[in-house]
């Protein structure tokens, strides 16, 4: 694929540095170039997190996203922050349960998800991000489904492997959304 | 083909540490370097090897010295304000001609300073650090691939020269995950007739010590030590030149400003302006002569560094200052993106026109 650029924010607890290893692991095992970036330090804690994860078949030159062509946000301070840096005829989507506001920009793509009330719908309240990750992967059809419980099962650990489940469902979830 | 793994960098250098045959792990936390000794942690116990975390940097950085004087392939690491604090443990080091692998994951300085990235340890690193004649090995990884083949590199150096072989890193390329393999990674070993291991009463004592009372015996065991530096200079160097075979402009980065970099030389290629990059994969020794065959070729040099402008000085001396050199950077913890090394790769290209 050509080279993607992905930035994901929200808050720190959300599971945002998850779901782009999620992403990472993704391209990992379809053979692509990959490089994830957290945020770390004490915005971490509480406060905002933000990870830059980069998709592509050629070799990664900077790991930092300045202008990401796909903005994923789950609150509303990153969505007010990275709103105007998404490329012209980029993607954002963003979580619709905890952001009322709309996306005044008529150059970019917006999804919006309710992620939080389904992940809660669904009893995973802290799975969220897997539900966002699901739309993500409905709308970038070169990354495909299959090999996605292939994906999940390389992140969780052996002695959480009933999560594996809880990750696919909610995945399933957000691939379905708005079908 | 080896299989690939997703690996954050600080995680790839313990995991080649290991593969490299350390076994002694000495430490103490700091921020953005601390997944190394969580690893060691982890690891080490497992494998019959010691993780000890240190009252001090002080003292975990003498007790890499005992354990290098013993024959041990060991490392320590830190990040910048850590460094500094083992500085006086790296000169007796240098001073007893042991090997000692050391990484520092930059944050932005001085004093306490961030925790954000940073290359503002570049003076500290290639000039010393420590007190007295002295010269340490420097090596800048740009990827997550790179710090595990240079940790591995650096074990090997060590061990060849009796010197101190260093990672200069920074906190992005410590805390970013990418795919790495560890196919490439070859550790070699060395016989240490010198090391402190017993004689079993078979031979004399070997003698780890930098205490050399008599300035005669002093200037001798320096000189002695500048000799086997000066192959270093001969055998060692490593960088990468890209995109300089027609270029009239060469930009000049290591470690993560030489990712940035390489997007703003590409940005400006599309631009039609002809420009390339070396990049210095060894900080010491200074790849002095692919630097001054660009002089023959490019009309200026830009360095790009997140520091106020170190790395620069060693590019003027490599260079005799027969061309302009400029400074891109930011620093504290502040990264240039591509665009600002762009706009100063299109100031440098209007200067030469």
């Amino acid at each position: 694929m050509k080279t993607t650029r992905i930035l994901i924010a929200g808050f720190g607890g959300q599971g945002i540095l998850f779901a782009g290893k999620f992403l990472a692991y993704k391209g990992l095992l379809e053979d692509l170039q990959v490089s994830w970036l957290p945020s770390y330090g004490p915005e971490m804690r509480g406060g905002t997190a933000n990870c830059n994860v980069i998709l592509s078949d050629d070799p990664v030159g900077s790991p930092i996203i300045t202008d990401p062509d796909v903005l994923i946000v789950m609150n509303l301070p990153s969505l007010q922050k990275y709103v105007d840096a998404v490329v012209p005829g980029g993607q954002i989507y963003v979580d619709s349960t905890l952001i009322s506001e709309k996306v005044a920009r008529e150059d970019v793509e917006v999804y919006y998800i309710p992620a939080t009330q389904m992940a809660n719908d669904a009893g995973v309240p802290t799975l969220a991000n897997m539900v966002m990750m699901g739309h993500v992967l409905k709308n970038n059809p070169e990354l495909t489904f299959d090999g996605t419980e292939a994906t999940v099962s390389k992140l969780v650990p052996p002695s959480k492997a009933q999560l594996v489940e809880l990750n696919m469902k909610t995945l399933q979830a957000g691939r379905g959304y708005g079908a | 083909m080896a299989e690939r793994v997703l690996m954050k960098g600080n995680e790839a250098i313990a995991e080649a540490a290991i593969r490299a045959g350390c076994r002694h792990y000495f430490g103490y936390p700091i921020t953005p370097q601390t997944e190394i000794a969580a690893y060691m942690a982890k690891k080490m116990p497992k494998i019959g090897g010691v993780f000890l975390q240190a009252e001090s940097e002080i003292a975990s950085i003498n007790m890499v010295y005992g354990a290098a004087a013993a024959g041990f392939r060991v490392m320590t690491s830190s990040s910048s304000p850590g460094i500094s604090l083992k500085g006086e443990g790296l000169s007796y080091i240098a001073g007893s001609d042991v090997p000692a692998f050391v990484v520092n994951v930059q944050r932005g300085g001085p004093g306490l300073g961030g925790i954000q990235p940073s290359q503002s340890d570049y003076f500290q690193a290639t000039k010393g650090g420590g007190h007295g004649d002295y010269r340490t090995i420097v090596l800048a990884p740009a990827s997550v691939q790179e710090m595990a083949s240079l940790t591995v590199k650096g074990f090997n150096l060590a061990d060849k020269y009796l010197m101190t072989a260093m990672i200069l890193a920074d906190g992005t390329i410590g805390q970013m995950m990418e795919p790495i393999t560890f196919e490439d990674v070859q550790a070699e070993t060395y016989d240490k007739p010198w090391a402190l291991t017993g004689t079993g009463m078979q031979r004399k004592h070997n003698v780890v010590n930098s205490l050399y009372l008599k300035p005669d015996e002093l200037e001798k065991k320096n000189f002695e030590r500048y000799e086997r530096y000066r192959t270093v200079e001969e055998n060692e160097v490593m960088y990468e030149e890209w995109m300089m075979e027609d270029a009239e402009v060469c930009v000049v980065a290591f470690g993560i400003a030489s990712r940035v970099a390489k997007n703003a030389v590409a940005a400006a290629r599309r631009e039609g302006i002809k420009v390339g990059l070396i990049r210095p994969i060894t900080l010491w020794p200074f790849p002095k002569e692919a630097l001054s065959r660009a002089a023959e070729q490019v009309k200026a040099f830009l360095s790009v560094e997140l520091n106020m402008g170190q790395m620069i000085e060693d590019i003027r001396l490599a260079i005799g200052c027969s061309r302009p050199v400029s400074l891109c950077n930011r620093t504290g913890g502040m990264i240039p993106d591509p665009e600002q090394v762009l706009a100063s790769i299109r100031d440098m290209q209007k200067g030469v026109n």
